[in-house]
């Protein structure tokens, strides 16, 4: 037996040797985690966003940018999310479609006419689907029936309702044949209203209206959007890779009829992640071209000087009343007082404190079209004033009316988010000190929340509301009592009137004016309480030109963007 | 006999998995049926026709009890249906697709956390109540006590400033694909594993260290290297390997905040988003594939165990 010359019981010794074993299992370790990593890493290789140029790759054109999420299916008839809609932004397009500067501009089509009791496309002859096809009425015909088509099940079918017999095909009534659109030949479409549609040419550049050939989809077999190799394409560029949940590459589409957009040789979509402080990173090593900045960033990104940017991103934020009868919100003293005894500009300015944001004064986002200017210059909105005073005489007002002791606590239900649940605390302490009002805060998901405010289960909720296309009634006929989306049920004949007027007038100015006593109804009547504009603040890499953020339409739009060398 | 023992081991578990599976997948089927909220609805309110048309699809039209017993038989034949969110895409295309990248920054994960806890726990037992030990062991306690998303948030800026430093990608802020997309959020995501396993392997360790037979040999006059590997770190071990089937579940289901994080196209961010979508095929999908996952592992381990430690194959 070997003896060893080390007393057995030194600890000291024990641990030197004990340790030295341990290391000898460590090198042994940290063989066997590189060789794995290795193999690892090649498996990957196939499931990754690939190799990226970084930001802005001068030499190759390409710049690369992240996707908010994964969209659920690129078929345009049926996308609801934002992140398909900046994807069919930069791969389809419509009969019309917009310009850098948010004008109306030909798309597919290269004449239009919109009358009071239809509308005709005519269709250019150099129109291409990415396969060499030509782009046909037809492809529009098809789409739209198939949209309105109930075993579609399109939740935007009602954006197509202005077609004659659009709303009785959705509900099962009419065959779809029945819709009134026709391709007279291959060059032109025709159109006929179940009532005069002015602002129809707008809505023909929103997703739902762009065009499906029909012996592609048939060749899908119901797999329609679900890959980059069931699609064709008829926009600036072409998904040339998808790989699910991890990126989506974009290449030029040679085919595209026009030189006034599509000037990057590729967009690589090469994250997909809602984490703004990830994107940030990103942004800051240099990988991505663009991303959104929160308040507390806005420091940070000064001492860079980054070059800031901001924009609106269309979406109002508002209390919506519950208007269903019995309701205590449904007497018009509570509301008036709950109106007077707050202002969006102390929830925006103290509490939310994000520097992109407006206080919101109107049902009408600020960055809606008037006539010849913005609406909200030439229809002011009334002045909001905050008057704590008048506000407990109308809850006096309102406690008598209704025969009550007291009120019983006033139930708010609000989503999950953060930013709602500190309006909702805001509110709370609000209502507590300048009415008495007791605030119960019912905090849902987004589902849930959907849920409750359709069957009525609250009094009060925190809601928001996004433009589809860019016209006032995308906001304006949000009250009338057959929307769905009032969910509130707010019902008025005059605001029905005005809603009509606003939907069929085919004097712009007239039409205007109903626009403008939407918006004094909804404050007098006290129909919501505004709460605020949502907006970014954002930073671009300085070699990359002509990219937008939008209010209305794709969130972030490369149609237009070029790459110009920057000389330090 | 001992290998017929072993095989009847195994097919018992089996039998006890599959039922195990079964639950699980019962329990969240109803779970999910009665959770509040309506997964068809949307931003955009839809009409009666249209809703009729989404419930007929995806056969919610149907009284509970009956969807219950269509789901189960399509689930022995392996077919999880048809996402609502993701309505061109089967949820067994989803976990192919993603279900490889989690499990690979998992396995990772847990290399990582299991070679660092046996180190880091044998370490800190060889030089117990000396510095060594107080400074991994207050490095554990940071370890299990800070967040996830905190540690992911933190070590990706790190990550930026190190590139900013050196003027060049040293290693990738976020994304996936390389060796080099790995290492940062695996380290990130076995972190608190590792940390409690080096409590685990500590305490095992120093339970040993005074042991009866530890002592014989050190009697005897066996060398001290030898004594450490084959009396006191493969006994100590064991309870290591105890936890690291589980372990291995945990980290691969658990990595949603280290994928939002790091853009990662795992698994993990749909089984979160499907929940809060209420996108019932994906849930159950998911749901029953973890289950099914976990059951695995452990058997994997109990089967392990006979190999590593003599006296259980003897029982």
């Amino acid at each position: 037996m070997a003896v060893t010359d080390t007393p057995i019981d030194s600890e000291e010794s024990f641990a030197r040797s004990a340790g030295k074993q341990l290391a000898i299992y460590a090198l042994y370790a940290l063989v066997l985690l590189a060789s794995l990593i290795y193999v690892f890493s090649l498996v990957a290789g196939r499931t990754g966003s690939g190799t990226s140029g970084g930001a802005v790759d001068v030499a190759n054109n390409s710049v690369t940018t992240t996707l908010r999420q994964e969209p659920p299916q690129l078929d345009a008839g049926r996308s609801t999310d934002a992140s398909s809609f900046v994807v069919l932004a930069h791969v389809m397009e419509g009969l019309l479609a917009y310009d850098d500067n948010m004008q109306l501009i030909p798309g597919m089509a290269e004449r239009w006419e919109v009358r009071e009791d239809g509308a005709t496309f005519w269709i250019r002859d150099e129109a291409l689907w990415s396969n060499g096809d030509s782009v046909t009425a037809h492809d529009f015909e098809f789409a739209w029936k198939r949209v309105v088509d109930p075993d579609t099940a399109s939740e935007y079918a009602f954006i197509l309702y202005p077609i004659l017999n659009a709303e009785a095909i959705t509900q099962g009534e009419l065959p779809k044949e029945m819709l009134g659109v026709q391709a007279v030949d291959d060059q032109t479409l025709e159109v006929q209203f179940a009532q005069p549609t002015p602002y129809f040419d707008k809505l023909v550049a929103f997703n739902t209206y762009l065009p499906l050939q029909q012996e592609f989809y048939e060749s899908t077999d119901g797999r329609y959007g679900a890959d980059a190799e069931y699609m064709i394409y008829n926009g600036p560029y072409v998904v040339e890779e998808w790989i699910h949940g991890a990126s989506m590459l974009w290449r030029k589409n040679p085919t595209y009829w026009g030189d006034h957009k599509g000037f990057l040789d590729e967009i690589n979509a090469a994250y997909i992640t809602t984490d703004i402080n990830a994107k940030l990173n990103l942004f800051k090593d240099g990988q991505i071209a663009e991303t959104q900045l929160l308040a507390p960033m806005l420091p940070e990104a000064m001492e860079k000087r980054w070059q800031i940017d901001r924009v609106m991103d269309g979406t109002v934020f508002f209390l919506e009343f519950n208007h269903r009868e019995g309701r205590i919100t449904d007497n018009w003293h509570f509301r008036r007082a709950m109106q007077l005894a707050q202002s969006s500009d102390e929830l925006v300015y103290k509490v939310l404190k994000e520097a992109a944001y407006l206080p919101a004064v109107s049902l009408f986002p600020v960055w809606i079209q008037g006539l010849n200017d913005i609406f909200r210059t030439e229809y002011p909105p009334i002045e909001h004033k905050l008057n704590v005073q008048l506000a407990r005489e109308h809850l006096e007002m309102a406690r008598q009316e209704l025969g009550l002791e007291e009120f019983p606590p006033i139930v708010f239900l609000t989503g999950d988010t953060p930013i709602s649940i500190l309006s909702s605390e805001y509110y709370q302490e609000l209502y507590k000190q300048n009415l008495g009002l007791e605030i119960r805060i019912d905090v849902q998901n987004f589902k849930q929340r959907l849920a409750k405010m359709t069957s009525g289960e609250f009094d009060v909720v925190v809601a928001g509301w996004g433009p589809d296309y860019d016209d006032p009634l995308t906001f304006g006929d949000f009250f009338a009592s057959w929307n769905l989306n009032n969910r509130g049920r707010y019902n008025s004949p005059e605001m029905d009137a005005q809603v009509r007027i606003a939907q069929a007038e085919l004097d712009p100015k007239k039409r205007l004016d109903a626009f403008g006593e939407i918006q004094r109804i909804v404050y007098e009547d006290v129909t919501l309480i505004p709460m605020y504009e949502r907006g970014w603040a954002f930073v671009v890499d300085p070699r990359l030109k002509g990219f937008k953020r939008r209010s209305v339409g794709p969130e972030v739009d490369f149609n237009f963007a070029y790459i110009e060398e920057v000389e330090d | 006999m001992t290998r017929s023992n072993m095989w009847i081991f195994i097919l018992k578990r089996l039998v006890q998995g599959i039922f195990t599976v079964w639950f699980i997948a019962t329990a969240t089927f109803f779970a999910m049926h009665n959770v509040p909220g309506d997964p068809l609805l949307n931003d955009r309110a839809t009409t009666e026709a249209i809703r009729a048309n989404l419930q007929a699809k995806y056969g919610l039209d149907k009284p509970v009890t009956t969807q219950y017993v269509i789901y189960l038989g399509n689930l022995v034949r392996g077919d999880l249906g048809i996402s609502f969110t993701q309505e061109n895409r089967e949820v067994n295309d989803i976990i192919r697709d993603h279900f490889p990248v989690s499990a690979i920054l998992g396995i990772l994960a847990v290399i990582f956390a299991a070679a660092g806890g046996v180190l880091w726990g044998a370490l800190t037992a060889i030089y117990r109540n000396r510095w060594p030990d107080y400074v991994i062991m207050f490095l554990v306690i940071l370890g299990i006590s800070v967040p996830s998303f905190v540690v992911a948030a933190i070590s990706q800026l790190l990550l930026v400033n190190v590139n900013d430093l050196f003027g060049t990608t040293v290693l990738p802020v976020a994304g996936w694909g390389t060796v080099l997309h790995m290492l940062v959020p695996a380290m990130v995501l076995g972190l608190g594993t590792m940390a409690y396993l080096t409590r685990l392997m500590r305490s095992s360790m120093l339970e040993i260290v005074s042991s009866d037979f530890v002592r014989t040999a050190k009697a005897k006059g066996v060398p001290p290297a030898r004594i450490f590997a084959k009396h006191q770190l493969r006994n100590a071990i064991l309870p290591v390997i105890t936890v690291l089937g589980p372990s291995i579940a945990a980290i691969t289901t658990g990595g949603f905040v280290v994928e939002l994080v790091f853009a990662i196209p795992g698994l993990g961010r749909y089984f979160v988003q499907a929940v809060q979508q209420l996108d019932y095929t994906v849930i159950m999908g998911t749901t029953v594939f973890y289950g099914a996952f976990l059951v695995f592992m452990v058997i994997v381990v109990d089967v392990l165990y006979g190999f590593i430690d003599p006296r259980v194959r003897m029982e």
